[in-house]
C-alpha cells in the first residue's frame, strides 16, 4: 500500500547552487503525482531528494522536512533504509548487466541479505507480472542477461526490480523518454495499474503524458514550485500565468 | 567548383585513403615482424631440442647429455602463484580503493603516486630491494628470512605485479557507467555491497585482463629472482628453499660456455613464451565460460 | 516568441471567424432592412450569402479539428478554438435565422401590410445590439463585455413572450389578417433565436478568456424577475 509524502520548505544546493527553494506540497497516497517544468528547473533534484540519493553527490546538500507516510527520512532514518522503502527508476534503463533477468529482479532482495529461495521466486514472478514482462520473459529468466532484452523491455524490467523490495513510493524519472511510442504506452497503462498499490511520483518533459496518467502534476520553475494542482485544472485553466506559458510553449 | 575540380579532388582523396591504408598496414606488420620474427627463430633454434626428457627431468651435471628444466618450469609456476596470491589482492584492492572510495582523497593521489613510481623501479633494484629486507636478516621468529628461498622470489614479482594491477583495476572500475551504481543504490543497497558485487563484477572482465598483463609481465622477469629465488638444480617446490625459474635459468645457461646448455636454453625460452601464452589463453577461455550469452 | 507559426494559424482562424461574423451580421441586418421596405431584391442577397456562410463554417471547423490534432493546444489555447468552434456553430444559425425571416418577407410580398401588436423593429434592434456586442467581446477578448450581453437576452424573451400571446390571439379573432400574424409570429421567433445565438456566443467567450463555464446559469421568475446572477 502506498503512503503519502508530505514536503515542507525543502531546500537544496549543489555547492554553491541553490538548485530547489522552499518546496512545500503534499502528494497523495495511491495516486500518480507529475512533475513538470523546463530543464534545469529542479524537478529532477526534487526527486532525488524523496530517496536521499542527491546525496550520492559529494557536492548536494538538503535543508527542510521530507515525511513519506509518518517518517521524516532525514531525522528519523539513514538513507539506505529509505531507499528500501522508496524505489527509484531512471530514465536511462539501467539492468545490470552482469546478471540474469532473474537476478537482476531479485537483486535487491539477494543483496540486502534475502536468501529464502522459493519466496524469491514467487516474488520475482509476481514482480514481473506487475510491470507487464512476465509473458515476454518467463522462459528465459536465467538464460538471458537483463542487457540483451529492447529498451521498452529493460525499463519494464527495471520497474520489476524496484517494485521487488516492495517499496511504498516508486519515483519515476522520465521514465519513457527513451523508448518509443508503443513502449511508452505500455509503461503509461502500467503507471495506471500500480497506482492501486504504490505511490507513484513521474517527473516528465511529456505534458501529454502527466496528463494522461496523474491526478495530480506540479510545475516548477528555476528551483520553485509555481504551481501544484489537479492535473485536467493545470491544463484547461492554469492559476498562474508562468504555468500557462509554459504548457502553451510560448516563451518570450 | 566546376566538376573538373571536383573530380580531381575527389581522386586526390581515393588516392590519399589508399596511401594512408598502405601506411597502416605497413606499420602493423612493422609492429608484428619482430615478434613473428622472434617466435620463428626460437622454433628453429629450440624445436629440435624439445622432448620427454626436456619436460620430466632436471639437469644432468655438466658435460653430461640429456636432461630438462622440468624443475625450471615447475620453479616458475610457485613462484607465479605466491606473486599473484601477493600481487592480484593486494593490486585489486587497491584499485577499488582508488575508484571507488578513496575518490579525489589525498590519500588517493599518494597511492597513485606510489604505484606510479614502484611501476618504474628497475626489476634489479626490486630483486635487491627484497635482498636486503628478507633474504639477509636471520630473524629467528620470522619464517622464510635469513636465506634465498622462492617466497622472496615470489614477493618481489608480487609487488611488481602490484601497480599494474591496481592502475588497471581502477581504470576499469571508472569505466562502469554510473548509471549502474546508482541503480544500485536507489535499490537500498549499501555502498560496499554495491561496489563488490555489481561494479567489480561488472568491470571483472577488465580487471582479470590487467591481472594477465601483469602475470606475463613478470613471468619472463629474471634479475629480480637472481638475489631471491637465486636457482636451484635440483626438485624443490617448498617456498623456503631457493628455487628455480625459467627465466632464471634461460639466463644462467645462455651465459655458460657449454652448447649443450646452450640447447637447452632456446628450448626453453621457446617452452616459456608458449607457456605464456597457454596461461592467458586459458585464463580467458575460462572466464569467458562464464560470461552470459547475449550479453554486449 | 516560440510557436509562432501556431500564434499565427490562431490567428487566422480568429480572422476567418471573423469574416463569417460579418457575414452573419449583414445577412440579419439586410433581412431586417427587407421586412422594413418590403423589397425582395434584399432577399436575394440574403439567400446569396447563405452559401458563403456555409462554406466558411466548414472550412473553419476544418481548420480547427487540424490545429486541434496537429499543436495540441492547451489552456487558453485549448478553450480558444474550443470557443471558436462553437461561436462558428451558432454563426452559421444565426445566417439561417436571416434566410428564415427573409423567406417569411417573400411570403409577406403578395399581402396586404396589417397593422399588427407587435415592435418587430424593436425587437430587431435589441437582437443585432446583442449580436454586435457580443462579437465585439470576442474581437477584444473582453469578459465584461460578453456578460453584459447576458442580461439583454430576458428582455428579447420577454418581447417574444408577448407577441405569442398577442399574435395568437390576432389569429384567433381577425382571421382576415392571420397570414400576415403568422409570418410575423416567425419572424418574432427567428429574432428571438438570434438572441439565444448571441448569448451563446458571449458565454463561449467568457468560457474562453476565463475559464468559466457560464451555460444555463441564470434562472428568471414567473414574472421576468432575474433570481439568480451567473457566477464569477
Amino acid at each position: 500500500m502506498g503512503v503519502g509524502i508530505e514536503v515542507k520548505n525543502l531546500n537544496a544546493w549543489y555547492g554553491s547552487n541553490h538548485t530547489l527553494q522552499d518546496i512545500t506540497l503534499n502528494i497523495p497516497a495511491n495516486h500518480a503525482t507529475a512533475l513538470i517544468g523546463p530543464s534545469g528547473c529542479g524537478k529532477s533534484t526534487f526527486v532525488r531528494c524523496l530517496n536521499r540519493m542527491h546525496e550520492t553527490n559529494p557536492i548536494a546538500r538538503a535543508t527542510g522536512t521530507v515525511r513519506i507516510g509518518d517518517l521524516d527520512i532525514y531525522e528519523d532514518a539513514k538513507p539506505v533504509q529509505i531507499r528500501r522503502r522508496v524505489g527509484m527508476v531512471f530514465q536511462r534503463p539501467n539492468p545490470f548487466p552482469t546478471m540474469s533477468i532473474y537476478d537482476n529482479v531479485a537483486s535487491g532482495l539477494k543483496l540486502n541479505g534475502y536468501s529464502n529461495r522459493r519466496a524469491m521466486d514467487e516474488i520475482v514472478e509476481k514482480s514481473l507480472k506487475n510491470s507487464a514482462l512476465w509473458d515476454e520473459v518467463k522462459d528465459d529468466l536465467k538464460k538471458k542477461s537483463g542487457a540483451s532484452l529492447s529498451g521498452g523491455q529493460q525499463q519494464r524490467l527495471c520497474i520489476a526490480r524496484a517494485l521487488a523490495v516492495d517499496p511504498e513510493v516508486l519515483l519515476m524519472d522520465e521514465p519513457a523518454s527513451a523508448l518509443d511510442p508503443v513502449s511508452t504506452s505500455k509503461i503509461e497503462d502500467l503507471i495506471f495499474q500500480l497506482k492501486s498499490q504504490y505511490t507513484i511520483v513521474i517527473v516528465t518533459h511529456n505534458m501529454q503524458q502527466a496528463a494522461r496518467v496523474a491526478e495530480k502534476t506540479g510545475f516548477f520553475l528555476n528551483g520553485r514550485l509555481v504551481e501544484f494542482d489537479a492535473t485536467h485544472k493545470i491544463f484547461t485553466n492554469p492559476s498562474d500565468k508562468r504555468t500557462e506559458d509554459y504548457i502553451t510553449g510560448r516563451f518570450g | 567548383m566546376s566538376s573538373d575540380t571536383f573530380r580531381l579532388r575527389t581522386r586526390m582523396r581515393a588516392v590519399t585513403d589508399d596511401a594512408v591504408t598502405v601506411l597502416a598496414i605497413l606499420a602493423t606488420v612493422l609492429v608484428i615482424a619482430p615478434l613473428v620474427a622472434i617466435f620463428a627463430y626460437l622454433l628453429y633454434k629450440g624445436a629440435s631440442s624439445l622432448n620427454l626428457a626436456f619436460f620430466t627431468k632436471i639437469p644432468k651435471p655438466v658435460g653430461e647429455t640429456g636432461g630438462g628444466m622440468a624443475n625450471a618450469i615447475i620453479g616458475s609456476g610457485v613462484l607465479l602463484a605466491i606473486a599473484s596470491i601477493l600481487g592480484v589482492p593486494i593490486g585489486i584492492g587497491g584499485g577499488i580503493f582508488l575508484a571507488e572510495f578513496g575518490r579525489g582523497t589525498k590519500l588517493a593521489n599518494a597511492v597513485r603516486f606510489t604505484a606510479d613510481v614502484l611501476n618504474g623501479v628497475p626489476s634489479i633494484v626490486m630483486g635487491m630491494a627484497i635482498y636486503v629486507l628478507i633474504v639477509k636478516p636471520h630473524i629467528a621468529w620470522l619464517p622464510f628470512t635469513g636465506h634465498f628461498s622462492a617466497f622472496a622470489g615470489g614477493v618481489a614479482l608480487g609487488i611488481m605485479m602490484v601497480p599494474t594491477v591496481c592502475r588497471t583495476t581502477e581504470e576499469m572500475l571508472l569505466m562502469v557507467p554510473h548509471a549502474v551504481r546508482e541503480a544500485a543504490l536507489g535499490l537500498g543497497i549499501p555502498n560496499w555491497r554495491s561496489v563488490l558485487s555489481i561494479t567489480v563484477k561488472t568491470a571483472s572482465p577488465g580487471i582479470i585482463t590487467g591481472c594477465m598483463l601483469a602475470f606475463a609481465r613478470v613471468a619472463g622477469e629474471t634479475a629480480p629472482l637472481i638475489f631471491t629465488a637465486f636457482g636451484n638444480n635440483f626438485w624443490s617446490v617448498s617456498p623456503n628453499n631457493a628455487i628455480e625459474a625459467l627465466p632464471l635459468q634461460i639466463y644462467v645457461y645462455a651465459l655458460s660456455p657449454y652448447d649443450e646448455w646452450h640447447r637447452l636454453a632456446w628450448a626453453g625460452s621457446l617452452v616459456l613464451i608458449v607457456l605464456i601464452v597457454l596461461a592467458v589463453a586459458l585464463v580467458r577461455w575460462v572466464t569467458s565460460r562464464g560470461v552470459l550469452k547475449g550479453a554486449s | 516568441m516560440t510557436r509562432i507559426r501556431f500564434q499565427q494559424s490562431l490567428d487566422e482562424l480568429k480572422e476567418n471567424l471573423l469574416v463569417m461574423a460579418g457575414l452573419a451580421e449583414q445577412a440579419i441586418q439586410r433581412a431586417i432592412e427587407a421586412y422594413r421596405v418590403r423589397d425582395l431584391s434584399i432577399c436575394d442577397l440574403v439567400s446569396r450569402s447563405e452559401n458563403a456562410i456555409n462554406r466558411l463554417e466548414r472550412e473553419i471547423d476544418q481548420s480547427a479539428l487540424d490545429l486541434l490534432a496537429m499543436e495540441q493546444p492547451m489552456a487558453i489555447d485549448l478553450r480558444f478554438i474550443l470557443s471558436v468552434i462553437k461561436i462558428n456553430a451558432d454563426l452559421e444559425r444565426v445566417g439561417d435565422a436571416a434566410k428564415s425571416i427573409s423567406d417569411r418577407v417573400r411570403n409577406m410580398e403578395q399581402m396586404a401590410v396589417a397593422e399588427l401588436p407587435v415592435d418587430i423593429p424593436r425587437m430587431a434592434t435589441l437582437a443585432t445590439e446583442m449580436v454586435r456586442k457580443s462579437l465585439q467581446s470576442f474581437i477584444e477578448a473582453d469578459a465584461e463585455l460578453a456578460r453584459s450581453v447576458l442580461t439583454m437576452d430576458d428582455a428579447v424573451d420577454a418581447i417574444n413572450r408577448a407577441a405569442y400571446k398577442a399574435l395568437t390571439k390576432v389569429m384567433e379573432e381577425q382571421s382576415h389578417i392571420a397570414p400576415q400574424a403568422f409570418n410575423a409570429l416567425m419572424i418574432s421567433r427567428s429574432l428571438e433565436r438570434v438572441a439565444d445565438h448571441a448569448t451563446n456566443i458571449a458565454e463561449d467567450v467568457i468560457f474562453w478568456v476565463q475559464g468559466d463555464d457560464v451555460r444555463h446559469f441564470k434562472s428568471v421568475e414567473k414574472d421576468g424577475k432575474k433570481k439568480s446572477q451567473p457566477s464569477t
